[in-house]
């Protein structure tokens, strides 16, 4: 199983990729997960792989491989389109954050990305999970809100997600985002 | 018990049951976590040096005191502690000396592409290169056994994609290892000339002595398969090969350096064609070929970048995979920036403005160079701003030194910048320097520095006092001025430049993702807006242009405020 968490630097996909790392242990798969760390993270591009199975041995995702991608903002989910294999899921929260050439005036910002995604034939699950962040009470939880969307989305059971969960959460902030994550859930 | 570790923290946890005492480093993406991970540990003494060349010598004095000790640093940092690395190859330890060393193949947060492995060759040193988060923990217990039994320092080769992966790791206990007793040795720790030439001699033999080690390592792993393909590899380059090629025969080194010449002779004996596949320099199949033997190598790969299954794949069985979707328009690329409410970003704002040459330097500021700031002319590397400038002057004249300047970070001036400073001051330069003093070393993920006073713990410290230490090299104009002020800020710069004399000015303002930047609430443009668009100069991305006029988002916002200083009209105002 090949998981995609695409975003802006900053979003929390750190802990999203956490969360998802410690659901493939309790399924007792073997588990790899990549980051990217440094200059990325001001506010560029961010790209985290998880990939889990009998045997795993790149711990990186190439075109055409994502089983699923989750992505914390549409025009990074655009990019990361290629990634994704025929027939997998593009979870997206519907949030946009403009890049700087956007920003200064030298391009535009796409538009209509989900639409053109859906399209293309892409099975797309669109959420706002800044809304549901708020409603769970901590606008922080964006990133356990969309884990909550995947996880009805995935294989593995609820049970296991809920522990992965426990296992990745800090005690102090974990009802605030189990709120987050079943609110995902039920989505 | 197991654990998901990084890479990186799984070399600070083998470290642990290593028995380890001393940890001195300076931060470097993709190196910094090991050491932040060491200093979660307090059976372990932990530092932030000031730069790699401190770091390693600081580690080299723990080891030649008979503790166990490691440094940790990006691949360019082991340049600067290249001149301590050459010469500890000589003395050798007496407790255990493991010196990683992070590269970062494709250049994710790297000013070069450089390969480190090189160094195990020139130094003479024995290198280990693990594949995942499993071998990192395992091959750092094993350095250490290795520097002690040889007498040598023992270099840790990462990649990024080793570095900054998380795979399973099984935890044991600490091995506690008693520092051993002090011994006045002058023969062995003394380098002058009579004791190094003897000394020289005892690396050859141990070299050898490596090599018939390296023959029967655990190390080394061989997995045969099918006979018709052999591959010897190592490191990450293992992993993508083995993804894309399950059912070929493979010698996975995990000590790279020096080669187990008898056991790659044997393996390329056993298969059709061999290939050696390994990311940048051909510094395996370079050895190999030097052996006699027949391999293929760069004939095939690229030296460039990181290397990727689905290469491998094309390469060995022709095979293509093919992305399902396409993005049929060019997108907007999403590059780091500046983050909303960046000191740094009132210092380019002016600097933009007045048009000036400005040498320039590496840290979350080098992003200065991104348009619409676009102000960095130069960059080499850490602390080269400085002397840079410096030789700027001496070529071009004193006039250049009116229109130009050298920036830098506080961590960066405290790692390398100081000393150019003191040149430019010695040999008359007139240049004017400013430090960003952000209060932090921002790049690299927040590390305290002895500008900030406090320790890699958190605990105060005796803090460096930049203006102080400028006046005492010798530079007479130093001002202190706050970048958000653009208006006096401005004004500091053009009496720098027209001094006759080195000058520093310090911009002092904390980093905005730390708790003193104390900013809150968010910024909102009023109707006076005249849409003259000087806030987009900034280069904020908390601020866009929309079709009426510039528009700030509260959710990047952080209200820090220097764009309602720059508005001419009064129309940005702080919520
Ligand atoms: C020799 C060397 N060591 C380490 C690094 C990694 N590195 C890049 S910038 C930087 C420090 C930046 O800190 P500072 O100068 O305070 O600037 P800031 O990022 O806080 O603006 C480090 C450690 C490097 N590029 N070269």
């Amino acid at each position: 199983m090949n998981i995609m968490i695409v975003g802006v630097g900053g979003q929390g996909t750190l802990l999203a990729s956490r969360i998802l790392g410690a659901a493939a242990l309790r399924a007792g798969k073997q588990v790899k997960l990549s980051e990217v760390h440094g200059m990325s993270q001001r506010g560029g591009s961010v790209v985290t792989y998880v990939k889990y199975g009998d045997r795993v041995a790149s711990p990186v995702i190439e075109q055409g491989e994502a089983d699923m991608i989750i992505a914390f903002e549409e025009l990074e989910a655009y990019r990361s389109l290629p990634y994704l294999k025929k027939g997998g899921v593009m979870i997206v929260n519907t949030q946009k954050t403009n890049p700087m050439p956007v920003i200064t005036g030298a391009m535009e910002y796409p538009a209509d990305i989900l639409e053109t995604m859906k399209e293309k034939g892409v099975n797309v699950v669109a959420c706002d999970a800044l809304a549901l962040a708020k409603e769970a009470g901590n606008i922080k939880s964006v990133n356990v809100a969309l884990i909550g969307v995947m996880a009805k989305n995935s294989p593995l059971s609820k049970e296991i997600w809920e522990g992965a969960l426990e296992d990745a959460v800090p005690a102090k902030f974990l009802e605030v985002n189990q709120k987050a994550f079943a609110l995902g859930y039920n989505h | 018990m197991k654990k998901l570790m990084l890479g990186n923290e799984a070399i600070a946890r083998g470290a642990y049951e290593a028995g380890v005492n001393v940890a001195s480093s300076y931060p470097g993406t993709p190196s910094t976590e090991i050491t932040e991970f060491v200093a979660k540990y307090d059976e372990i003494y932990s530092e932030w040096a000031p730069n790699e060349k401190v770091a390693v010598e600081v580690a080299s004095g723990a080891a030649i005191a008979g503790g166990r000790a490691l440094s940790a640093m990006k691949h360019v940092g082991l340049n600067v502690a290249a001149d301590p690395l050459f010469t500890m190859s000589y003395i050798g330890v007496n407790g255990g000396l493991v010196l990683c060393v992070a590269d970062d193949p494709g250049m994710h947060s790297s000013q070069n592409e450089q390969d480190s492995r090189n160094y195990a060759i020139a130094a003479k040193l024995p290198m280990l290169e693990p594949a995942d988060s499993g071998e990192c923990r395992d091959f750092m217990k094993a350095a250490y056994d290795i520097s002690e039994q040889f007498d040598t320092p023992v270099l840790m080769r990462l990649t990024t994609r080793v570095a900054h992966s998380q795979s399973e790791v099984e935890l044991f206990p600490r091995q506690e290892v008693p520092v051993k007793a002090y011994k006045k040795d002058v023969a062995k720790n003394v380098m002058v000339p009579a004791n190094a030439r003897p000394k020289h001699v005892i690396v050859e033999k141990r070299m050898a002595d490596l090599v018939a080690f390296n023959n029967t390592s655990a190390l080394n792993k061989l997995e045969m398969n099918d006979t018709k393909v052999g591959i010897i590899t190592a490191g990450i380059a293992y992993q993508y090969a083995r993804e894309a090629c399950p059912s070929a025969s493979f010698l996975k080194l995990g000590m790279i350096h020096p080669l187990p010449e008898q056991l790659i002779r044997d393996f390329v004996s056993k298969v059709d064609v061999c290939y050696v596949i390994e990311e940048l320099d051909p510094v395996l199949e370079r050895q190999i070929k030097a052996m006699g033997l027949a391999v293929r190598g760069k004939e095939e790969f690229t030296l460039l970048g990181e290397y990727s299954a689905s290469m491998i794949r094309e390469k060995l069985c022709g095979s293509t995979s093919e992305a399902s979707y396409s993005v049929d328009e060019t997108i907007p690329v999403r590059p780091p920036v500046m983050c909303p409410g960046c000191s740094h970003r009132g210092v380019f704002y002016v600097l933009n403005k007045l048009k000036l040459a400005v040498s320039g330097d590496i840290g979350c500021y080098s992003l200065g160079c991104a348009k619409p700031l676009d102000s960095i002319d130069s960059i080499i590397c850490m602390g080269a701003s400085i002397s840079g400038l410096h030789g700027m002057e001496k070529a071009q004249g004193r006039e250049f030194a009116k229109k130009s300047v050298a920036v830098l970070g506080d961590s960066t001036f405290l790692h390398s910048g100081i000393t150019g400073l003191i040149d430019m001051v010695y040999n008359k330069g007139t240049s004017t320097v400013i430090i960003l003093d952000n209060s932090i070393t921002g790049m690299t993920g927040h590390q305290n520095n002895p500008a900030n006073g406090f320790t890699i713990k958190g605990e105060p410290a005796k803090q460096v006092d930049l203006e102080k230490l400028c006046h005492a090299v010798g530079v007479d104009l130093v001002t202190v001025a706050d970048p958000f002020d653009v208006e006096n800020f401005e004004k500091v710069v053009k009496e720098h430049l027209a001094a006759e004399e080195p000058s520093v000015i310090i911009a002092q303002r904390p980093c905005a993702l730390l708790k003193i930047a104390g900013y809150t609430g968010c910024c909102e443009i009023t109707s006076d807006c005249k849409n003259c668009k000087m806030c987009m100069r900034l280069g904020c991305p908390a601020i866009s242009m929309t079709e009426n006029g510039p528009k700030i988002d509260a959710t990047l916002c952080n209200g820090c405020g220097l764009c309602t200083n720059v508005c001419k009209f009064g129309a940005i105002v702080q919520k």
